[in-house]
């Protein structure tokens, strides 16, 4: 089975009038399925713009990059636009919630673009919601919510089609840290259970102590590329319990 | 489906959200239908009223003029001539067989005074025939007779128009009225007519004897004593018009001693040509305003472009994020299309209530026939959908096209 996610030398340049920002270059890795991995790095290091690769929002200027074995740096609009809908969820910093939409609503908008009719797209959204510890506040409007509760909206709206890619840019960015910490609960308990893969952008070591492994940029590079084992890097009351159930896996 | 039914929800929401500015962007469109419903309804009225008129005056009149046509079709003086007598009008129905009756009639203008009041209008000389040709009677009082021809008495018919003005709400049968100073005794008022489909008033008018027109109010023209404006001829039947035209041409050109080569001295059509030419032009009158009309249409639609376009930029953020999570670039297109449709219909539906409010008040107030067909509000619906899809495809199309990445992090 090929890795979940595997990119080659994959390079982004943009050009602003006479000036070049060679915002990646050449970066190769590969993500294996169900893996939780953190990705830090100084600011304009690149972060952002490896993950739009991965979610199919971008095409790299070169390189490959195979997605579940499938070359997706050729494909069209709308066959990316396919696969964003149906194998990946993207949580950001600021939510990106429609604000004339209620909480369910917003739940149930990657059903709208999905192909085929879901029967019971409602009661789907509402038990999204649910797993995501949000039930009775299917009505409200995200301008109602706290900003927890929105991340909380935007990541049910992100499972809702049962995507194999969780990829969340600084999804704590806007929270305080104890909001923060619940929000990276949610992410161990779905990789731990729904072995949904998970990659993660962070600025700060606490969150990324949740992650399996640690991808560093610097420059647009990867720098560095290590697996997080030891139990007391792992904070927080999840944290500990987490790692604890980590070592016991074979 | 679900797509469609949701944009139609969405377009609805983004609609609400606005709601001066969508009502302010559908007013171009409904002014644009509204005018365009209301000249269509006078257009198909007058034309509608023209072709009644045709029914009802039957189709067997014919007109003769005095004076030519040239080839070319320019019209030399007709109706000023002095070619054609009363005594033509006599010969003609005892020696053309198609003909029934002809009617000599002269025409003048004057100043008339009844008390305090005058009022200036157009007398006409007539013999009784005119009356029955022409489908006139009397509402009040009674026609003039042959033998007040023959006398030359000073008896008049009042179109109501006239009696309007002179007499107001009082009855004129048998008051005394002076035309150029000249004492006449009204015996009869005339049933209105109201207008003509060309738009003049059919009521203001007086028929005087021929006679007495000739030699107390319009006065002999001097080239001839004789000369009348217009000889008015009925054919026995519809089908004997043609024929009818034939034997009246070769009985004037015999009488007015025209030669092989020379060209007619009068001029000679019957009713349907006529009527024929005015619903022509009617009709092309009608399409003019129509498209006048549509212009405001379009502008309406560059209306909806506009609102359109703001309304994309503003929801830049929106549609990145809907790419983000798998909308295609139909979706997108779609969702803006039925917005700019939902825009342009709502107004088109307002539009075809007031044009048909206008329609209905024209008629009230100006006294035109006014006619709203189903086929002109579905035009309009068609046409106000067609215009927001198609001013709407270029916002809509902006906004598929849009890169999400660029799109989710416009600010
Ligand atoms: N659309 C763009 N046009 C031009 N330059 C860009 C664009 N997007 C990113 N860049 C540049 O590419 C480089 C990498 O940006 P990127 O957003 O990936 O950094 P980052 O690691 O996510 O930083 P941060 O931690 O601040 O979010 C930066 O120098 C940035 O200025
Ligand atoms: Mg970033």
């Amino acid at each position: 089975m090929p890795p979940l996610i595997d990119v080659r030398n994959l390079t982004k340049t943009y050009s602003l009038g006479e000036v070049t920002v060679r915002a990646l270059q050449g970066v190769t890795l590969t993500i294996e399925r169900g893996s939780f991995v953190a990705v830090m790095g100084p600011s304009g290091s690149g972060k952002s713009t490896f993950m739009n690769l991965v979610g199919c929002l971008d095409r790299p200027t070169s390189g490959r990059y195979f997605l579940d074995g499938v070359a997706v740096e050729s494909l069209d609009r709308d066959r990316l636009a396919d696969i964003r809908n149906r194998k990946i969820g993207f949580i950001f910093q600021t939510f990106n919630l429609l604000p004339r939409m209620t909480a369910l609503e917003n739940v149930e908008l990657p059903l709208l673009y999905k192909s085929g009719e879901t029967p019971n797209a409602a009661a789907l959204a509402r038990r999204a919601l649910v797993s995501v510890g949000l039930s009775g506040r299917e009505r409200s409007l995200p301008s109602q919510l706290s900003g927890g509760q929105q991340q909380r909206v935007a990541i049910a709206r992100a499972l809702i089609n049962q995507p194999e890619i969780l990829l969340a840019d600084e999804p704590t960015g806007q929270l305080d840290s104890r909001t923060g910490n619940e929000i990276l609960e949610i992410f161990v308990r779905l990789n731990r259970e729904s072995g949904i893969t998970i990659v993660l952008v962070t600025h700060s070591d606490e969150i990324a102590a949740y992650a399996e492994r640690i991808i560093g940029f610097r420059d647009g590079r990867v720098v560095s590329d290590t697996p997080v084992k030891l139990a007391a890097l792992r904070i927080g009351p999840a944290g500990i319990g987490a790692a604890a159930e980590a070592e016991a896996r074979p | 489906m679900k797509q469609l039914r949701s944009s139609v929800k969405i377009a609805f929401r983004a609609l609400a959200m606005n709601k001066l500015r969508s009502a302010l962007t559908m007013l171009g469109i409904v002014i644009g239908v509204a005018s365009v419903i209301a000249t269509v309804a006078v257009g198909s009225g007058a034309t509608e009223r023209i072709q009644e008129q045709i029914a009802s005056i039957g189709s067997n009149l014919i007109v003769v003029l005095p004076g030519s046509l040239t080839t070319g079709g320019l019209r030399m003086g007709t109706g000023f001539a002095v070619t054609l007598s009363e005594s033509d009008a006599r010969e003609i129905p005892l020696q053309c067989p198609a003909v029934a009756y002809a009617a000599p009639v002269i025409r003048g203008g004057a100043q008339v005074v009844a008390g305090n009041n005058n009022w200036a209008t157009i007398i006409y000389g007539v013999t009784p025939d005119y009356l029955a040709m022409r489908d006139l009677s009397v509402a009040q009082g009674e026609e003039f007779s042959t033998s007040d021809v023959d006398g030359a008495n000073k008896v008049a018919l009042l179109g109501k128009t006239v009696v309007d003005n002179l007499f107001g709400a009082a009855n004129p049968v048998g008051q005394p009225i002076r035309i150029k100073n000249v004492p006449f005794t009204v015996v009869g008022v005339l049933t209105p007519k109201g207008q003509s489909s060309t738009g003049q008033d059919q009521d203001d008018l007086i028929l005087l004897p021929i006679s007495t027109a000739k030699r107390k109010v319009i006065g002999f023209n001097p080239a001839n004593a004789d000369a009348v404006n217009m000889i008015l001829i009925q054919a026995r039947s519809a089908g004997q018009i043609a024929a009818a035209q034939e034997e009246i041409t070769a009985l004037l050109r015999q009488r007015h001693h025209l030669q092989r080569a020379e060209l007619d001295d009068f001029s000679i059509r019957n009713m349907q040509e006529i009527f024929a030419a005015q619903e022509a032009s009617s009709r092309i009158m009608a399409f003019m305003l129509a498209a006048v009309a549509s212009v405001s249409l379009v502008v309406g639609g560059i209306g909806i472009m506009n609102i359109m376009l703001i309304s994309v930029r503003e929801r830049t953020r929106e549609i990145g994020l809907r790419q983000a999570v798998g909308a295609k670039t139909r979706d997108i297109l779609t969702q803006f299309l039925v917005e700019a449709a939902t825009l342009s219909i709502a107004g088109g539906m307002v539009g075809i209530v007031l044009g048909v409010a206008a329609s209905v008040a024209i008629s009230q107030i100006a006294g035109w026939r006014t006619v709203v067909g189903p086929g002109a509000v579905l035009l309009a619906v068609f046409f106000s959908a067609l215009v927001g899809i198609g001013f709407g495809y270029y916002p809509a199309r902006k906004a598929a096209y849009l890169d999400p990445i660029e799109a989710l992090r416009y600010e």
